[in-house]
């Protein structure tokens, strides 16, 4: 309860904050507008045009809000196309685009957080993968993701690999690199002291690894877990802006600028921002449960 | 029966097998300021069953000796043998239980997880490990702590989990680097007392560091006085105290004796300064 009160204060603050914006980054076309028809606009019309425009620069929140309503509940349930009515999801929906950018970031960042865990053993265990990996796996993220994402896009689909996979990719080479920092860091979490106790036990290293450094690691992973997440998410998206793709909210973003649909932009924009943050609240989830259940208060 | 076994092994004891023999040993720590000589000309004999404390200022090589008799440092001169092997071959073979300052027991695991951790690495059946795991804990006094995890224990009730640990496998050498250190006084005594029972019952070998002069002289039939740069012995003192030991001992005039042949030793070592 105590942490909800902090938590809404601030959302007000944004909402009233975005209300004042709406009204004066739109303000110019409602004077447009009048001065073009001839008549005198007051304040309260101002007011009220600016946050009922179809095209505004900024919608009002309350717009988005009806569009993300519209584009879900009332799609699904009611529109020809939705689930009720045609049995599968309509492709003018939330839920739809939405579950295509998921299951390509859920793919994704499997594919990612293992890699990144692979070799974050190999760096541990290895000088030669300490001294060859790391330097490349920091010049990767060095690389922007815009400007990789068209290739890696038009690549796979010449040799015909399209659709799930190549976004799935582009949100694997994000969330493997701080899935690989926190699980080198993890990974070598143990002190000497701690080392040193396994050594009195001749302990092999593959011992080491599973009893000391891997079980101390876990807070690291699901650290960079939940920082993984939220990448995978962006590198789908980004893997949805390049022309072609129909499907995702990465699409919706894209479609919606083409046409000038400022509020359907936004209206992606606060899903895509609500799905993350449901991500990342699952993995904390996860986080609280295995911690608890290892003796360790998270 | 303890007292059955103390006979036991008192008698076992006149035959005074060497277990840990060091000869001249050295050891220098190559650092970025040059290097450092943590030991010098060390030599010692150390009998199976004896009870042997290092003391002296610190700084003065007491850490690095226990860790070379562990194979976790390696001497540069001298020769060094553990059961008559090499240190690293004693290792290999677990000749030793090591206590470290710490309890270092680890937060995931509950204090029977954390008791029959070496007992999964060396590799003993379900079964048995459970048998050991409850014999160690009742040893050390932690009987139906089994299932609670470490911060859920007192700092001497997790030494002793950790001491514990230590003994859950059948090393017959105990090594202690400033084991009660952390601890507060009144703890301190009673673990004492216990580990002096405990020592009696298993008839291990003890090799114990301390900085505290009665923790030694209580504790030891054989006191090791060090002192510093380079580390080296200046006084090794053959305790004419009994081995049944009640905490009052510490008033007797032959304790006092002892304490004070110690400080001595320790004041020798400081005139070099
Ligand atoms: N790993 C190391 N590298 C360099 N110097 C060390 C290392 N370990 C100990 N020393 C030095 O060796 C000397 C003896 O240290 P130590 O054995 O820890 O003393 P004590 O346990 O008696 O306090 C000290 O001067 C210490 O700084
Ligand atoms: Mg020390």
């Amino acid at each position: 309860m105590k942490s909800v009160l902090p938590i809404l204060t601030v959302l007000m603050a944004l909402v009233v904050l975005w209300y004042g914006a709406t009204v004066l980054l739109n303000a110019q076309w409602t004077r447009d507008q009048a001065a073009r028809a001839g008549v005198e606009v007051g304040f309260s019309e101002i007011l009220r045009d600016t946050l009922s425009q179809t095209r505004p620069k900024l919608p009002a929140p309350h717009q988005v809000v009806a569009e993300l309503w519209q584009s879900t509940w009332m799609e699904e349930v009611y529109g020809r196309r939705g689930i009720v009515q045609s049995g599968t999801l309509s492709n003018r929906s939330l839920i739809y685009h939405g579950w295509v950018t998921l299951s390509a970031t859920m793919l994704g960042f499997a594919f990612g957080t293992g890699l990144g865990i692979l070799l974050a053993v190999g760096i541990v265990h290895s000088k030669a993968m300490d001294l060859s990996v790391m330097p490349w796996a920091i010049a990767s993220q060095t690389v922007p993701i815009l400007a990789i994402a068209p290739m890696v896009i038009v690549v796979l689909a010449s040799i015909g690999i399209k659709g799930l996979i190549p976004k799935a990719i582009i949100a694997a080479y994000l969330s493997f690199f701080p899935v690989l920092v926190g699980m080198v860091k993890g990974f070598r979490a143990p002190d000497a002291m701690q080392l040193d106790l396994l050594k009195t036990y001749n302990a092999s290293r593959v011992g080491t690894f599973w009893r000391l450094r891997l079980p101390s690691s876990v807070p690291y992973l699901f650290a960079s877990l939940k920082v993984g997440i939220a990448a995978a998410l962006v590198g789908t998206i980004v893997g949805e802006l390049p022309a072609g793709a129909s499907a995702g909210l990465g699409a919706r973003l894209l479609s919606g600028s083409y046409y000038g649909q400022t509020i359907q932009i936004w209206a992606a924009l606060l899903a895509a921002a609500t799905l993350a943050a449901g991500l990342v609240m699952i993995v904390g989830a996860v986080e609280r449960v295995v911690l608890g259940r290892m003796g360790m208060r998270a | 029966m303890a007292a059955f076994r103390r006979a036991g092994f008192e008698l076992k004891d006149l035959s005074a097998e060497t277990v840990i023999e060091a000869k001249g040993v050295g050891l220098v720590f190559q650092t970025d300021d040059g290097p450092v000589e943590a030991l010098k000309g060390i030599s010692l004999k150390i009998g199976r069953g004896e009870f042997v404390s290092f003391i002296g200022p610190s700084g003065c090589g007491k850490t690095t000796f226990l860790r070379a008799i562990a194979a976790l440092e390696h001497p540069t001169a001298g020769s060094l043998t553990v059961n008559g092997m090499a240190p690293d071959e004693a290792r290999r073979k677990r000749a030793y239980g090591y206590v470290f300052q710490a309890a270092g027991l680890y937060p995931w695991r509950t204090i029977a997880g954390n008791v029959q951790l070496p007992l999964e690495i060396i590799g003993f059946s379900r079964a048995e490990r459970a048998e050991r795991v409850a014999r160690v804990l009742k040893l050390v006094d932690l009987d139906g702590f089994g299932k609670k995890f470490p911060w859920q224990l007192s700092g001497g009730m997790q030494q002793r989990a950790s001491i514990a640990r230590a003994l859950a496998f059948d090393a017959d050498i105990l090594l202690m680097d400033e084991p009660f250190g952390a601890l507060d006084e009144i703890v301190r005594d009673r673990l004492n007392e216990e580990l002096l029972k405990l020592w009696a019952e298993t008839g291990k070998t003890i090799g114990f560091v301390t900085h505290s002069i009665p923790e030694a002289v209580y504790l030891s039939t054989k006191i090791v006085v060090m002192s510093p740069r380079p580390g080296r012995i200046t006084d090794v003192i053959e305790s004419t105290l009994p081995r049944v030991r009640p905490l009052d001992i510490r008033d007797s005039p032959e304790f006092l004796a002892i304490a004070h042949r110690v400080r001595e030793g320790l004041r020798a070592g400081h005139a070099y300064d």
